[in-house]
């Protein structure tokens, strides 16, 4: 188990990870499992490869040889810590509450993404293993990964449903350039979720030499809970960075939520704290009444995919059922374990956000702040948008003043251009478009 | 006939049993039941029900396609029962292959009720490991159903005890490290795997992925007790689509292409102890 020092003493230390009693996501005797989510669905071939990683990462999180390194990564190649940036003028149209960005998007490579790439290709080297693999949606982790690889001198195959190759060809040119092969993956329905398949089918056949680099908060244990170590160092920075800024904690702690690593990231530290709020937001599509969306807590039910136990879409059969978002990286269609056990105990709330209110607010902070966030990230502003209006409504304008909501801007919007261009209709030639909506 | 009294009846007399895996609903539903009777006829002594799936992560290109196939022209997990049926009424045993997902959603306890009602012998389950699989267990002892896990040649020692003890009917012995599909040649993992099972179990041991010639089934036949045969078969049943030519998506009445693979591999088992069975 992974720890890092906290500052102030916090009850119930459980195998050296801090714990409030009432809320006890690992279960002692079923390791891997947050409540009832979570565990190991996977092909045995895969199991000794699982148990290897689970050793190596246990290990490693003791040895200053891989913790140092891994901090000096973080220090001189990723850019860390990311600074925290306030937005009194976006921050204007959320009610009137405070609005501090935890800056992740300025990492290198763009997105938190990396924090978790270069732990587990470290991880890979110690193992030795001389190959990564990656499953990508938008392409931002298939990047970090390639990224990291060619720092590492790995071998790296990225898994891309040929839909999404085609969304986001500036990306397969970036990671060619760093040296990557890109499959494209054409089954089924050639997005995130088959080449996850395809990842899966290529690291049963050469799991000896090969390491399948997960990218999110999900897959069967330990990578629900090693990417959600290797993501926490947001919130652990975000906490002290809000208290060197407020002199306390956040009311509220909002990222958007796909797979949930850039959430689980930030809400880590803050689970202890019961008084902040903790916020995810999935991907409203074009609402649950369309069926087109990734909003899994509004309607899906548990279920297995890719290894977890978790919210799952799925039809009557238990076949699953495809999500659609205007962000490609929240466009899958099962959620992290541990979203689904904070979410079933109550500690974290869920909401979504559509295509157009995402739009909104992802043109509002360009307007605003001059900060353009990638369009998941967008989610969690429109999130705030939302709760800072409801507090305001609820609290009145001078208890909104004093509330302080911590939003993870978890990437930066360079890859979507093309998306936006086309929303907003900005491409010399065209139309007008919907317009971009905001003149603050 | 429960699945062990079909491999004592094959071992009797002196040869390993041909397991025949087909997905339900390809190319439809009456089509691969047809398909079904046709390699009991034609020799298979179990025939495993796929349930197509819609994220088969251990199969390849050949059973995805079928999967793919199925599930656009709408088959129902019910279909599989219906299939198990037919197989029992035509003298073959038949088990189901699934996913986890597919018997998790309708209700563990639901799926094993209805598997047994329909006369099937029991489950394989290529994403379920024991340790997750407590409630299979629990329904699988109430319907006396047997629950084929898979073993693998990167399975430890201690992986093996402990997966061959949750198994009953057959232990699957995945033949190499990959996904279902046709290969040249199957290698010595296969034959190391099945030793180290036989160390830690008096189960029978069944051999699957990558087997599909008369040849192959001879060869590894000679150490197993039993030859199982997917991707072959299913793409001998996509040889038997438009007989006449043209896309019209008709089946080959006759399945000439299924018999004639499915007859390969009967005699290829029924030659695997014998002095000319070939390696």
């Amino acid at each position: 188990m992974t720890s890092e020092e906290r500052q102030e003493p916090v009850q119930g230390q459980e195998q050296g990870r801090e714990k409030p009693q009432d809320l006890r996501p690992h279960d002692v005797a079923r390791p891997g499992r947050f409540g009832d989510f979570g565990g190991r669905y996977v092909p045995e071939a895969l199991i000794p490869a699982l148990e290897e990683l689970d050793e190596a990462r246990q290990k490693a999180a003791v040895d200053p040889a891989f913790t140092e390194e891994l901090a000096r990564l973080h220090r001189t190649y990723t850019g860390r810590p990311s600074i925290l940036t306030e937005v009194p003028r976006f921050a204007e149209h959320c009610g009137g509450v405070r609005v501090l960005l935890k800056r992740e998007d300025l990492n290198h490579t763009g997105s938190h993404k990396i924090n978790n790439v270069l732990a587990q290709a470290l991880l890979t080297v110690r193992m030795g293993k001389r190959r990564v693999i990656a499953e990508t949606g938008a392409g931002q982790h298939g990047v970090a990964t390639a990224t990291a690889a060619a720092l590492l001198g790995l071998d790296c195959t990225v898994y891309m449903g040929k839909v999404d190759t085609e969304r986001q060809a500036l990306n397969v040119a970036r990671m060619r350039m760093l040296g990557a092969e890109v499959v494209a993956v054409e089954h089924g329905s050639a997005t995130l979720k088959d080449a996850i398949n395809e990842a899966l089918r290529d690291w049963v056949t050469n799991v000896e030499t090969t390491h399948y680099l997960i990218g999110t908060v999900t897959g069967p244990h330990p990578f629900p809970e090693m990417v959600r170590d290797f993501h926490k160092i947001i919130g652990e920075e975000a906490r002290e960075q809000v208290a060197e800024l407020t002199g306390g904690l956040p009311d509220a702690v909002i990222a958007c939520v796909g797979g949930g690593s850039n959430a689980m990231g930030i809400f880590h530290a803050f689970i202890p704290d019961r008084q902040v709020r903790l916020i995810g937001v999935e991907a409203g599509g074009e609402g649950i009444e369309s069926g087109r969306h990734a909003a899994r807590f509004a309607s899906a039910s548990p279920g297995v995919l890719h290894g977890a136990m978790s919210y799952l879409m799925q039809d009557d059969d238990g076949q699953t059922v495809e999500s659609h978002s205007i962000s490609a990286g929240l466009d899958y269609p099962s959620v992290g374990p541990e979203h689904a056990y904070l979410r079933d105990s109550g500690r974290a709330e869920y909401r979504y956000a559509t295509d157009d209110q995402v739009m909104v607010a992802f043109d509002l902070l360009c307007k605003t702040e001059g900060i353009i966030p990638a369009i998941e990230s967008a989610h969690a502003l429109a999130g705030a948008m939302e709760v800072g209006r409801e507090i305001a409504a609820e609290c009145g304008p001078t208890a909104a003043s004093e509330t302080v909501l911590l939003i993870n801007l978890s990437g930066r919007g360079d890859k979507d251009m093309h998306t936006a261009a086309e929303y907003f209709g900005l491409l010399p030639g065209e139309d007008e478009g919907r317009g971009t909506g905001v003149r603050a | 006939m429960s699945v062990r009294e079909v491999l004592d009846r094959c071992a009797a007399q002196g040869r390993p049993a041909l397991i025949a895996y087909l997905p339900v609903g390809y190319p439809t539903v009456e089509g691969s039941i047809a398909a079904m009777r046709a390699v009991v006829e034609s020799g298979a002594d179990i025939v495993e029900v796929g349930v197509p799936y819609s994220d088969p992560v251990m199969d390849g290109a050949v059973i995805q396609e079928a999967a793919e196939t199925a599930l656009a022209r709408g088959v129902r997990v019910d279909d599989a029962f219906a299939a198990v049926s037919a197989v029992r009424e035509s003298g073959g045993t038949p088990v189901v292959m699934s996913y986890y997902n597919i018997v998790l959603h309708r209700g563990v306890a639901r799926f094993a009720a209805d598997l047994s009602a329909a006369g099937g012998a029991g489950l394989i389950t290529p994403d379920l490991i024991p340790d997750e699989a407590g409630d299979w267990i629990e329904a699988s002892d109430a319907y006396h159903l047997d629950r084929i896990f898979l073993v693998a040649p990167s399975s430890t020692p201690e992986r093996l005890a402990a997966v061959t003890s949750a198994c009953r009917g057959f232990v699957y012995a995945a033949s190499t490290m990959g996904v279902t599909g046709v290969r040249s040649e199957v290698g010595d993992a296969a034959a190391d795997l099945v030793e180290r099972v036989r160390a830690v179990t008096d189960l029978p041991v069944c051999v699957g992925l990558g087997v599909s010639t008369g040849d192959q089934a001879a060869a590894v036949g000679a150490f197993a007790d039993g030859v199982i045969v997917g991707s072959a078969l299913v793409r001998a049943l996509k040889a038997d689509l438009d007989p006449a030519g043209g896309n019209t998506g008709e089946l080959d009445p006759d399945l000439r292409t299924l018999r004639s693979t499915t007859a390969e591999l009967a005699d290829g088992v029924r030659r695997a102890r014998t002095t000319t069975g070939s390696r």
